[in-house]
């Protein structure tokens, strides 16, 4: 069972309908007890970075993220969820991330048009099986306005290019991290689900 | 590169996709999940589900579309109409839906975009303008349904909008809907040069051209309902014809 983190974080339930697509059970919880028992954790998330990393604190779901997390359970961070990974968002005056990856979260250059809003390609950056089938021109789906800034080069796994690299897939042992919605990006995003289901199995 | 999106866009109501031609007394009808995923194979690179009910028993029936509709497909969809309240909102999110629009109620109390920005994000919250042009040679923001014309500039309230919080805009230009005579650019462009937030241009699309010469124009997405509805311009084909004519797109589904 994938225990989906159900702190108020927006539409969650493409994310469940996608992963019924793949056959995996998957459950909507802030359960500690429920999410210590699952096999894997998704860290979904839209909106701001202040309110996700509050409200996941009343909750104490950042000590159980934590523990998790330092126990080797496999855990995934959608859009503002692989975010909230990193040590500090600038977003709204600045706030405190999990620092699960060190880094940082930064606004997109006003240069390009944000929100970064729509169907971009990524590319790899390096060799691994979450980029397996992707196919041709793998295009995703982005939405969001911050972007991670000063990350370790070598957990980047793929990035896409608005307004400079923008980090798109990125692992480091047990944590991965993707900025796009694979549960909203068709074809390819139900294959990155996939290939990330059948890494941590 | 970000592509350029193609967006269908369908009426429903009770329950059903309205497909009416304007100027004529047809109507015929779908089943909007179907119509949906048929949008989704195809390759269309999002969706809007304009809710074109009254009454508060079909506004249920419209939240059960959507979420049948989140169940089948695996790509993003924006739902509007009769978006009155954050109440509104959270029910369409809840249900599915991963945009919502805006329009008259955001006109008669902008504090709604704030509010509702602030509360779900900027990149869920849609301004959609009904704009048309008028007698003195602007563009002015028409509301309820387009039957009124509140005098506002609609470049001023696009620019209002994103200051408010919109993540996006759909222009729909009035004049050009339905005539199949091609997309209101100078208005659109206007105001794509005037934010820094996507732009989608919506009414006029008649044939492939009309499709490039929006999109060439810095304009972000372009919106159609009837050349879909009744197939005269299949996704794939103007997919193609788009790419051909270097515009950026995703030609899978």
């Amino acid at each position: 069972m994938i225990a989906i983190i159900d702190y108020g974080a927006g539409n969650i339930k493409s994310l469940q309908f996608a992963l019924d697509k793949l056959g995996k059970t998957s459950k909507l919880t802030m359960d500690p007890e429920e999410i210590n028992q699952a096999d894997a954790i998704i860290l979904p998330g839209v909106g701001a970075f202040k309110d996700a990393m509050e409200a996941l604190e009343r909750d104490q779901l950042d000590t159980v993220l934590k523990e998790e997390a330092a126990n080797g359970k496999p855990i995934l961070g959608i859009c503002l969820g692989m975010q909230l990974f990193y040590e500090f968002s600038e977003e709204n005056g600045g706030c405190k991330g999990l620092g699960l990856l060190s880094g940082s979260v930064k606004r997109i250059s006003d240069k390009v048009k944000v929100p970064h809003m729509g169907w971009n390609i990524i590319q790899s950056d390096q060799p691994g099986t979450l980029l397996n089938n992707l196919g041709e021109e793998p295009y995703v789906y982005f939405v969001h306005s911050y972007a991670v800034d000063d990350l370790e080069q070598n957990t980047l796994v793929a990035s896409a290019d608005y307004g400079g690299r923008v980090p798109a897939i990125v692992q480091d042992k047990n944590i991965t991290g993707m900025q796009f919605h694979p549960e909203k990006s068709g074809d390819v995003g139900i294959a990155l689900l996939k290939n990330y289901e059948e890494s941590i199995s | 590169m970000l592509a350029k999106r193609i967006i269908p866009c369908l009426d429903v109501d009770k329950g059903r996709v309205v497909k009416g031609k304007k100027f004529q007394d047809i109507k015929d009808v779908a089943n909007p999940v179907e119509l949906a995923a048929r949008y989704n194979r195809e390759g269309a690179d999002e969706l809007v589900f304009y809710d074109i009910t009254a009454s508060n028993e079909e506004r249920n029936i419209f939240l059960d579309v959507v979420e049948q509709v989140a169940r089948e497909i695996a790509i993003p969809f924006m739902v509007g109409g009769g978006i009155r309240t954050i109440e509104d909102i959270h029910s369409v999110l809840h249900a599915g839906a991963d945009k919502v629009s805006v329009n008259s109620a955001a006109v008669q109390r902008p504090e709604l975009i704030k509010e509702s920005s602030d509360k779900f994000g900027s990149q869920c919250i849609v301004l959609s303008i009904d704009a048309k042009r008028t007698e003195d040679g602007d563009f002015h923001v028409f509301i309820n349904g387009g039957r009124k014309d509140t005098g506002m500039d609609a470049i001023e309230w696009a620019k209002r909008g994103e200051a408010l919080g919109a993540g996006e805009l759909v222009v729909n230009a009035m004049d050009a809907d339905g005539e199949k005579n091609g997309y209101q650019i100078e208005l659109t462009k206007k105001i794509a040069d005037a934010v820094n937030i996507p732009v989608i241009a919506s009414g006029g699309a008649g044939k492939l051209e009309h499709f490039s010469e929006v999109l060439a124009e810095g304009i972000d997405a372009a919106l159609a309902a009837s050349v879909f509805h009744y197939e005269e311009i299949p996704i794939p084909e103007l997919k193609e014809y788009l790419a051909s004519q270097g515009i950026p797109m995703r030609r899978r589904a």
